[in-house]
């Protein structure tokens, strides 16, 4: 069963349909114990970096994160559940990340040529990055899925496994043992994001 | 790179789509989730639902549909109509939206989009405006179009951004319905004022439409329309081809 982790972070409702779409049991919760008894963890999250790395602690669930995590049970991240899984986030001032993934959280507009519109809203490609992970089992290099963010992954070029190109190359997901996070939303990625979903239950 | 996003709106009353539909293979043709996955399959990178019912019952069989829709169709969905409190959005998000458009209500009441970007996330707050040319200046229309609210439009829509729209729906009442073309000029001077995303509304009659303004406006990232798409005037794969042809990013 996969377990999506509840923290008072957006909308959770595409996300456990998407779950359903491809006949995974999926269930979403706070209760640690729930969140401890299941084979793998989703870390969703939408928002400002600081107000959910604080809602993760406040409710203690970071320190279930982290021991779930080096007990080797498979993570993902969402978007800003993938930002939080680095090390810190400078979104209005610096916040502490779950430093699960060496890296930090940066403005996209410290990379990308000023003409370009922020948020990054819309369908962008995928470029894989070293050897393909297995959450990448079934799609295809070049696949499109669909990002929302300002901010990106930087200073985390060992764990980028890929990576897209919006007037710069930007990450689009990153992975480290058994931990993982996409940039862009799985779940409102069509048929490759439900593929992607998909090989990270059978990991 | 990232690509133009091409985008139909159904419009639902009572739970239905209005404005007749005309598809083969459709068994029924008013069925918003029928219609929804028609679109996705077809390539649709985003659907607009606009929520055009006044009554209560109305309302909650909107978001019955939309729950239904959610569960079932993996794209970004954005909702409109009617959205005049935070718990407007709430209502919406709640049943599987992304994003959340706000039009009258963000006129009568700014910091509608203040409270709701602070809650939910600039990325989820779209600021709609119905504008028309009055006397040579962009003026913000209100109540559908039908009424002058007097706010010159690149000033309102400056402020919504401002106060934390991440994105902005320009529907010309000048050219909406004229199909001959989106209305360049005006999207451009909100183009260049802004720095989110802008979408395109109004005047889309054929391919070619979409073409020009996508090569006309680099910056603008997405088209939208509505009846092009439900009469089989324009078929959104053709139209993702074409784009693609012509050397502009679509996602096929």
């Amino acid at each position: 069963m996969t377990a999506i982790i509840d923290y008072g972070v957006g909308n959770l409702f595409s996300l456990k349909s998407s779950f359903g779409a491809i006949g995974e049991e999926v269930v979403v919760t706070s209760d640690p114990c729930v969140l401890r008894g299941a084979d793998r963890l989703i870390l969703p999250g939408v928002g400002a970096f600081g107000d959910a790395a604080e809602k993760l602690r406040e409710s203690g669930l970071d320190k279930m994160l982290l021991e779930e995590a080096e007990k080797g049970k498979p993570i993902m991240g969402i978007c800003l559940g993938m930002q939080l899984l680095l090390e810190r986030g400078f979104e209005y001032g610096e916040h502490k990340g779950l430093g699960m993934i060496k890296g930090d959280i940066r403005p996209i507009s410290d990379v990308i040529p000023d003409n370009l519109p922020i948020p990054q809203i819309g369908w962008n490609y995928l470029r894989i990055r070293g050897e393909r992970h297995p959450i990448f089992k079934y799609i295809n290099e070049g696949d499109y899925v669909y990002f929302v963010h300002s901010y990106y992954a930087a200073d985390c070029d060992d764990s980028v496994i890929a990576d897209t190109e919006y007037g710069a190359y930007i990450t689009a997901a990153v992975a480290s043992g058994n931990v993982c996070g996409c940039q862009f939303h799985p779940e409102k990625s069509g048929d490759v994001g439900l593929k992607i979903l998909k090989a990270f239950c059978e990991m | 790179m990232i690509t133009k996003r091409i985008i139909p709106c159904l419009d639902v009353k009572d739970g239905r789509v209005v404005k007749g539909v005309n598809f083969a293979g459709l068994s029924d043709v008013s069925s918003p989730i029928e219609l929804a996955k028609y679109y996705s399959l077809a390539g649709a990178d985003e659907l607009v639902f606009y929520d055009i019912t006044a009554s209560y019952e109305g309302r909650r069989l909107f978001t019955d549909i939309l729950r239904e829709v959610a569960g079932q169709i993996f794209i970004p969905l954005t909702v409109g109509g009617g959205i005049n409190t935070v718990e407007d959005f709430d209502r919406v998000l709640k049943c599987g939206a992304d994003k959340v458009s706000v039009n009258s209500g963000a006129i009568r009441n700014p910091s509608l989009i203040d409270e709701a970007a602070k809650r939910y996330g600039n990325q989820c707050v779209v600021i709609s405006a119905d504008v028309k040319r009055v006397d040579g200046v962009f003026r913000v229309f209100a109540k559908g179009g039908r009424e002058n609210t007097g706010k010159e439009a690149i000033c309102w829509i400056k402020e919504c951004v401002e106060r934390g729209a991440g994105e902005v729906v320009l529907n010309s009442i000048d050219t909406d319905g004229v199909k001959a073309g989106f209305d360049l000029p005006m999207l451009q001077a909100v183009c260049d004022a802004v720095k989110v995303p802008v979408v395109a509304s109004g005047g889309a009659g054929s391919i070619e439409d979409f073409v020009t303004l996508f090569n006309e406006i680099p910056d603008m990232s997405a088209g939208l329309a509505a009846s092009i798409f439900h009469f089989g005037e324009v078929r959104i794969p053709d139209l993702k081809r074409a784009l693609k042809e012509k050397n502009i990013p679509a996602r096929l």
